[in-house]
C-alpha cells in the first residue's frame, strides 16, 4: 500500500480495526453467559425451571411470554405497543445473548416489569438454559 | 416628479420581482411540507433508535415540547408502565438530542397531559373523525401505534394521502 493509498483508506482501516476490537471486548457466547450466571448463583441451572419462570406471571399482569411468546423460537410482540420483537432463542437468532451489557440491561428492565424486582442470577441462568435448549 | 428609472431596467426589475415572488412561494411550500409531512428532518440518533424504538415507534422529537421530553427522560424507570431505564451516559446523550430537536413541529404549544403526543390538542383535532371502535381494532390497538395507519411514520411521513386504516 502506497503512502497515498494508506491515507485514503485510513478512516476505513481505523473503523474496521475499532469495530473488530469492540467485537473482541464485548462479544460472548450465550453458553459463556450461562456459565457466568450459574457461577454467580453457585448452583446448576434448570431448563425446566426456566420455562416455568418464563411463562409464569408471578402475581402480576405480564409474564416474559406476554411479549416474547410462549415458545420464543418465533418473534414476539410488545404487549402494550404491539411493536414486533425478534426471536429470543439463540438457535433461531444468533445475535441474542452475545452482548453481556445488553443482556443485563434487558433483564433489569423486563424483570422489573414482570416481577417488580430484578431477577436473581439463578433465575437468569434457568431462563437462559431453557432458551438454549430450544431448537428451530 | 421625474421618472428616475431607466426604461431599459424595467424588465429586469419585473423579473426580479417575479423571482422574489416565486422564491417566497417556494419557501411557503417548503415550510408547509416541513410542517405537515416531513417533521423528521434530522436523522435519528442511533441511541434513540436502539433504546427507545426497541419497544415503540421512534416518535419524532418535533412532536413534544422540550419540557415534555425532559420529564419523560427523568421518569424512565416508570415509563408508561414499563421500566425503560438507561445508563447515565446514554440517557444524557438521548436527552441532549431530544432537547435540541424538541417542539420543532409548528403546532406544538404547551406540554400535553402525561407527556403524551396523543393528548396534544393538535393530535386530538387531527384525529377527531376516527371512531373509538377503529382505534380498538386489533391491528391498531392504540393511538400510540402511528405506523398502523401511517405506513411511512417511521420515516417521519404522516401525509394524510398515504393513510391506510387497517380493517
Amino acid at each position: 500500500m502506497t503512502r497515498k493509498s494508506l491515507f485514503k483508506h485510513l478512516p476505513t482501516t481505523l473503523f474496521v480495526a475499532s469495530t473488530s476490537l469492540a467485537a473482541v471486548v464485548h462479544a460472548a457466547a450465550p453458553t459463556e453467559l450461562l456459565a457466568g450466571y450459574s457461577g454467580q448463583a453457585q448452583a446448576p441451572s434448570s431448563a425446566t425451571r426456566g420455562q416455568q419462570f418464563f411463562t409464569g406471571t408471578h402475581g402480576g399482569d405480564w409474564s416474559c411470554s406476554s411479549c416474547h411468546g410462549a415458545v420464543p423460537t418465533g418473534g414476539g410482540k410488545h404487549a402494550s405497543t404491539g411493536k414486533p420483537i425478534t426471536a429470543l432463542a439463540p438457535a433461531v437468532n444468533p445475535e441474542r445473548f452475545t452482548d453481556p451489557a445488553k443482556v443485563e440491561k434487558w433483564f433489569r428492565r423486563n424483570c422489573k416489569d414482570v416481577l417488580t424486582r430484578e431477577c436473581t442470577a439463578a433465575e437468569k441462568a434457568d431462563v437462559l438454559a431453557w432458551l438454549l435448549s430450544l431448537k428451530p | 416628479m421625474p421618472n428616475i428609472s431607466h426604461p431599459s431596467s424595467r424588465p429586469v426589475v419585473a423579473l426580479l420581482h417575479l423571482l422574489g415572488l416565486l422564491a417566497g412561494l417556494g419557501m411557503g411550500i417548503a415550510a408547509w411540507a416541513d410542517g405537515e409531512q416531513q417533521t423528521r428532518q434530522v436523522p435519528l440518533l442511533p441511541a434513540y433508535q436502539q433504546e427507545c424504538a426497541a419497544c415503540h415507534m421512534a416518535y419524532p422529537p418535533a412532536y413534544l415540547p422540550a419540557e415534555s421530553w425532559r420529564r419523560l427522560m427523568h421518569t424512565l424507570p416508570t415509563h408508561f408502565g414499563s421500566d425503560a431505564s438507561l445508563d447515565t451516559a446514554t440517557a444524557a446523550a438521548v436527552s441532549d438530542w431530544l432537547g435540541s430537536h424538541a417542539g420543532t413541529y409548528k403546532r406544538v404549544r404547551e406540554a400535553p397531559p402525561e407527556n403524551r403526543i396523543t393528548r396534544t390538542r393538535w393530535f386530538i383535532k387531527k384525529h377527531d373523525e376516527v371512531p373509538a371502535a377503529t382505534w380498538a381494532r386489533p391491528a391498531i390497538k392504540s393511538a400510540a401505534n402511528c405506523s398502523a395507519c401511517h405506513p411511512q411514520a417511521e420515516k417521519g411521513d404522516f401525509n394524510e394521502h398515504r393513510i391506510r386504516i387497517p380493517r
